[in-house]
């Protein structure tokens, strides 16, 4: 299986310090702020923006953790691998919060749909906010991201390949170049 | 029939050939791997922390059809499945036998070929005989089957929520010392809870009069149970000797009506020999869990102070079952339908 | 009866009455065996038909002591003539009826019922089996000496087994001096209770009330004593424990008048079928299990079991093999284990899973063949022991069967209305060819290839 670096372990911690950077500008500051990272890829990449958070802030910003199985729209085509659930643990809770949800790709904006049907079971925030660290285009919602690490036009049907330093043993974002039997991908839906 | 769905995406053919288990029914824990055992328990895990929301609800099952088929008698087994689908956003439809067309003498297979036909998604059935839901699992092409007690066969959400109990409090049932006391012969729920706890790496003894043990259970020649669980189960008729520390301590529902039967001499000797007491309690570990799958003949199978005690699990069973069921009716009824 | 004349060459004629195993001819007409040996081309009478025998068994027909039919009552489950189809297309020439159809075979007036029916509507012979007690209700005896004259097998209560010790003994001692035997379904019920299989791992698993073996050896033990203190004569229905094969043992070594047959299924299929998987080692119950085709009494028990009751059919011991076919409507076995009807449909796959055992070295050919002719035969007396032998002069009660014809049970294709077998879908080696009653073709299956007629080629 070939594949094309897009980013690599430099490129993403650059990407993400950016965005750290960004949420502070646009919030004015990280009061009322809550992280919530979507599993598997965001809740990583949740924690070390939370961590640049308070290295830049001194601020300890909540960060949640959300599982969005039981809100997507595609239930009932997925393997029961794909289904498997992760913890939701939202412990500061998010009423009148400023929330960031965070994801590592954006692709058909689904799953940041269910992600925010998700989100206001648990209360009712002040705003949502999205951060991704890569943007893929072919939306099929009206959705689009606040921050984003970069920006990488792909055709349908291509696979983007993120790994990460926490799973994966190192910083990565790779495009896969051909035939579709790529090692399982962490958002083949999204 | 298969117990694995007719499946035509290639994206489910490759996590089939990858090992995953498409599960469409829940008849019985014997074919369920430790693996898939743990995949439950987390999800469970996930379920309750849903049920601990101020808005218990999420939308996973919107348009789902859920049945609970139920020829016995229960109230927590029902409700409990009855709540779990609905958290789920299912429509959960009560039918019982009394008052439906099985009064008028419809066979299982004809009410089950007439829900069917309704659309249904999921059947959950409690059924007197051992074996019901295998007949509706092998004569249904398009609904999911969840065994919610048969004969004298199997409980296995029941054992699933009693492994997730043990699991939560004791943090894993591995080397685990788990006595069960009583009325094995007759308690689907003992045969599954065995079946289940050695499967997840305890140690079962079971205690209790002899003519209330399944006969042939721990034969040596018992290939079924040699080959699968194997030396970890064990009898003592002797509850002082067989609680000695033990992790865990399940007493099982002891029917007044067996006595009438012969199985028991009376009931006196039986609470004498049998009922889990403190004194009793007192031999097992410190902290040993007490459970008890219910309903409770309090002062017969156990003590009212056990019952109620610091020991006593037995309201976390409870909750638990809702969380287990909800895994379960989740995987079962989001698995992939067959797409024409 | 006008028959027309028929020779089978160069097959393996097995006739146990005459010990005869060998390769030749046989020619029937008259609706008699005319000669059997090597014939000579002058010994065989023009326009005679010619059947090509080269690789195949000819044998005495088949006889079966214990079959149901169902009729009168009973005709959505079977009839005479779909029974005595299966019957002829399992090479069996004589089927002996159990007498718990609805009225039961407790009067003459029904014996001659289902006389008159097999005249009808049967191809091969029926024997109506009498009951013992009136109603088989197990208070008061039939009466006997009624039925006997108006030709009953011998005298069964099926399966509800006379309880009641006493009336058993009288039974045997009224019975004594009428020439028949009372089989007896020996299952003490009080051991058996609601149990639905054998008492066993299996049964433990899958959660099914067991029946001990003990429910059916109490009961034997209890007959056998009857019949030393009675001098009747005792025939024990299909055997299905390896304990019950030593009762019968050490009573025939005492000389007493006991005999016992045995089901194919009990020779060939074991508890672990109601898992599912066909026999399949399992450790599991499979999406199949709790296969209702899988529930007979006695049940189906384990491989000691099966393997003791196959050295004591070798042995001897057991005297013959009867089908205890029991055919049943679709509706009764399309329900829960618990629900459904005890039975097998058999006749039509006896002697392919018979012949697993001849193929699998446990048992003879010559062995088989005789526990499926002369065997019965002698239990049912002297005068049918001409439906068993070969011998020139006798009726011309004949199958023809290829040991070596592999297929697969399609129940789809049975001639009985009964279609419950566990064996559907499986494979056996061993298949009737041609089943002759009285010298008439009345089956003609597969395999069966006719030469030009003599004199006309």
């Amino acid at each position: 299986m070939q594949e094309r670096q897009i980013m690599n372990q430099e490129d993403v911690r650059r990407a993400l310090t950016r965005v750290a950077h960004e949420i502070l500008e646009h919030n004015r500051g990280a009061e009322d702020l809550v992280i919530v990272g979507i599993h598997t890829g965001g809740v990583h990449l949740a924690r070390r923006i939370a961590a640049s958070l308070r290295e830049f802030e001194g601020i300890d910003v909540p960060v949640a953790t959300l599982d969005v199985s039981l809100y997507r729209d595609d239930l009932g085509v997925r393997t029961q691998a794909q289904t498997k659930l992760q913890q939701t643990d939202i412990p500061s809770g998010i009423q009148g919060k400023s929330v960031v949800l965070v994801d590592d790709v954006l692709y058909t904006g689904r799953t940041i749909r269910a992600a925010m049907d998700a989100l206001v079971d648990f209360g009712r925030p002040q705003q949502i906010q999205l951060a991704i660290l890569l943007d893929r285009g072919h939306r099929e919602l009206p959705i689009r991201a606040d921050y984003v690490g970069q920006n990488l036009p792909t055709a349908i049907g291509e696979r983007v390949k993120v790994r990460l330093l926490e799973t994966d043993g190192r910083d990565e974002v790779a495009l896969m170049l051909e035939g579709i039997h790529a090692e399982e991908e962490t958002d083949v839906a999204e | 029939m298969s117990l694995s769905r007719t499946i035509d995406t290639p994206e489910i053919e490759e996590a089939l050939a990858a090992g995953t288990t498409i599960r469409k029914h829940v008849l019985d824990l014997d074919d369920f791997s430790r693996e898939e055992i743990h995949d439950v328990m987390n999800s469970a895990r996930s379920m309750k922390e849903v049920l601990g929301r101020d808005i218990k609800k999420v939308p996973a099952l919107r348009g789902k059809v859920v049945v609970t088929l139920f020829y016995e008698a229960s109230t927590r087994t029902r409700i409990s499945f009855e709540e779990a689908g609905k958290v789920l956003s299912a429509d959960v439809i009560n039918m019982s036998a009394s008052g439906s067309s099985t009064e008028k003498g419809e066979s299982l297979l004809n009410t089950g070929l007439t829900i069917q036909a309704m659309g249904v998604d999921t059947i959950v059935i409690r059924h007197p005989h051992s074996g019901a839901p295998y007949l509706l699992a092998q004569e249904l092409d398009t609904v999911n089957i969840i065994n919610a007690g048969d004969g004298l066969h199997a409980h296995p959400t029941q054992a699933l929520l009693d492994i997730y109990t043990v699991q939560d409090r004791l943090g894993g049932l591995e080397g685990k010392k788990i006595v069960i006391v009583g009325d094995v012969l007759h308690s689907r729920v003992a045969r599954s809870d065995i079946w289940g706890f050695a499967k997840m790496g305890a140690k079962v003894v079971l205690s209790g009069p002899t003519t209330l043990m399944p006969p042939d259970l721990l034969l040596a020649s018992n290939s079924i149970i040699q080959s699968t669980i194997g030396s970890l189960v064990e009898f003592d008729s002797d509850l002082d000797q067989a609680i000695e520390g033990a992790d865990v301590v399940m007493a099982l529902r002891l029917q007044q009506e067996r006595q009438n039967a012969g199985f028991l001499p009376s009931l006196r000797e039986y609470i004498r020999r049998w009922q889990v007491t403190d004194e009793r309690l007192s031999r097992a570990n410190p902290g040993a869990l007490v459970m008890h799958p219910g309903p409770m003949n309090e002062g017969i199978e156990i003590s009212n102070s056990i019952a109620h005690g610091g020991n006593s699990v037995i309201e976390d069973q409870v909750t638990n079952g809702v969380a287990v069921r909800m895994a379960l009716l989740y995987h079962v009824t989001t698995g992939p339908t067959q797409l024409d | 009866m006008e028959t027309e004349s028929l020779v089978i060459r160069q097959a393996r004629i097995i006739d146990p009455s005459r010990d005869l195993d060998q390769v030749g001819d046989i020619l029937i007409g008259n609706g008699e065996i005319l000669a059997t040996g090597s014939l000579g081309s002058d010994s065989i009478p023009d326009g005679t038909r010619v059947i090509d025998g080269t690789g195949l068994v000819v044998a005495p027909g088949f006889i079966d002591l214990h079959c149901h039919l169902r009729e009168p009552g009973f005709e959505y489950k079977e009839t005479i003539a779909a029974g005595s189809r299966a019957g002829a297309k399992g090479g069996f020439t004589t089927l002996c009826a159990m007498p718990n159809t609805d009225p039961p075979i407790d009067n003459a007036a029904v014996v001659e019922f289902i006389q008159q029916k097999a005249r009808q509507d049967s191809k091969v012979r029926i024997l109506p089996i009498g009951c013992v007690t009136k109603g088989r209700k197990g208070y008061e005896l039939s009466e006997m000496e009624e039925l006997a004259s108006a030709g009953v097998a011998c005298f069964s209560d099926d399966g509800d087994p006379v309880f009641d010790a006493n009336l058993m003994k009288l039974a045997l001692t009224y019975s004594s001096d009428l020439g028949l035997a009372i089989s007896n379904h020996c299952q003490d019920k009080s051991l058996s209770c609601n149990g639905v299989m054998a008492e066993g791992p299996v049964a433990t698993h899958l959660g099914l009330d067991g029946i001990p073996a003990a429910a059916e050896e109490a009961m034997i033990a209890r007959d056998i004593a009857l019949a030393e203190s009675t001098g009747g004569r005792l025939h024990v229905a299909h055997l299905s424990t390896a304990g019950s094969v030593p009762l019968v043992r050490e009573a025939k070594d005492r000389g007493l008048s006991v005999t016992a047959e045995v089901c194919p299924h009990h020779l060939t299929v074991t508890d672990q079928w109601v898992l599912g998987g066909k026999g399949a080692s399992a450790s599991v119950a499979g999406s199949l299990a709790y296969d209702t085709s899988t529930k007979v009494y006695p049940p189906l028990r384990s491989l000691n079991d099966v393997e003791a009751l196959i050295k004591g059919l070798a042995d001897g011991v057991i005297d013959c093999i009867a089908t205890d076919h029991a055919p049943h409507d679709l509706t009764s076995k399309q329900v829960t284990y618990q629900d459904a009807a005890f039975g097998i449909s058999v006749l039509e796959t006896a002697l392919g899973s018979l012949m697993q055992l001849v193929h699998e070295s446990k048992l003879s050919m010559v062995a088989l063949v005789d526990r499926l002719t002369l065997g019965p035969a002698k239990i049912l007396g002297e005068s049918y022991k001409e439906l068993a032998t070969l011998q020139p002069g006798t009726t011309a009660d004949i199958v023809i069967f290829d040991p070596e014809h592999e297929w697969t049970v399609d129940t789809s294709q049975f001639e009985s209305k009964g279609k419950n077998t566990p064996l559907d879908g499986t494979k056996l080696k061993g298949r009737v060819v041609a089943t002759i009653v009285g010298g008439t073709i009345v089956y003609d299956g597969p395999g069966l290839q006719f030469q030009a007629e003599k004199g006309r080629a």
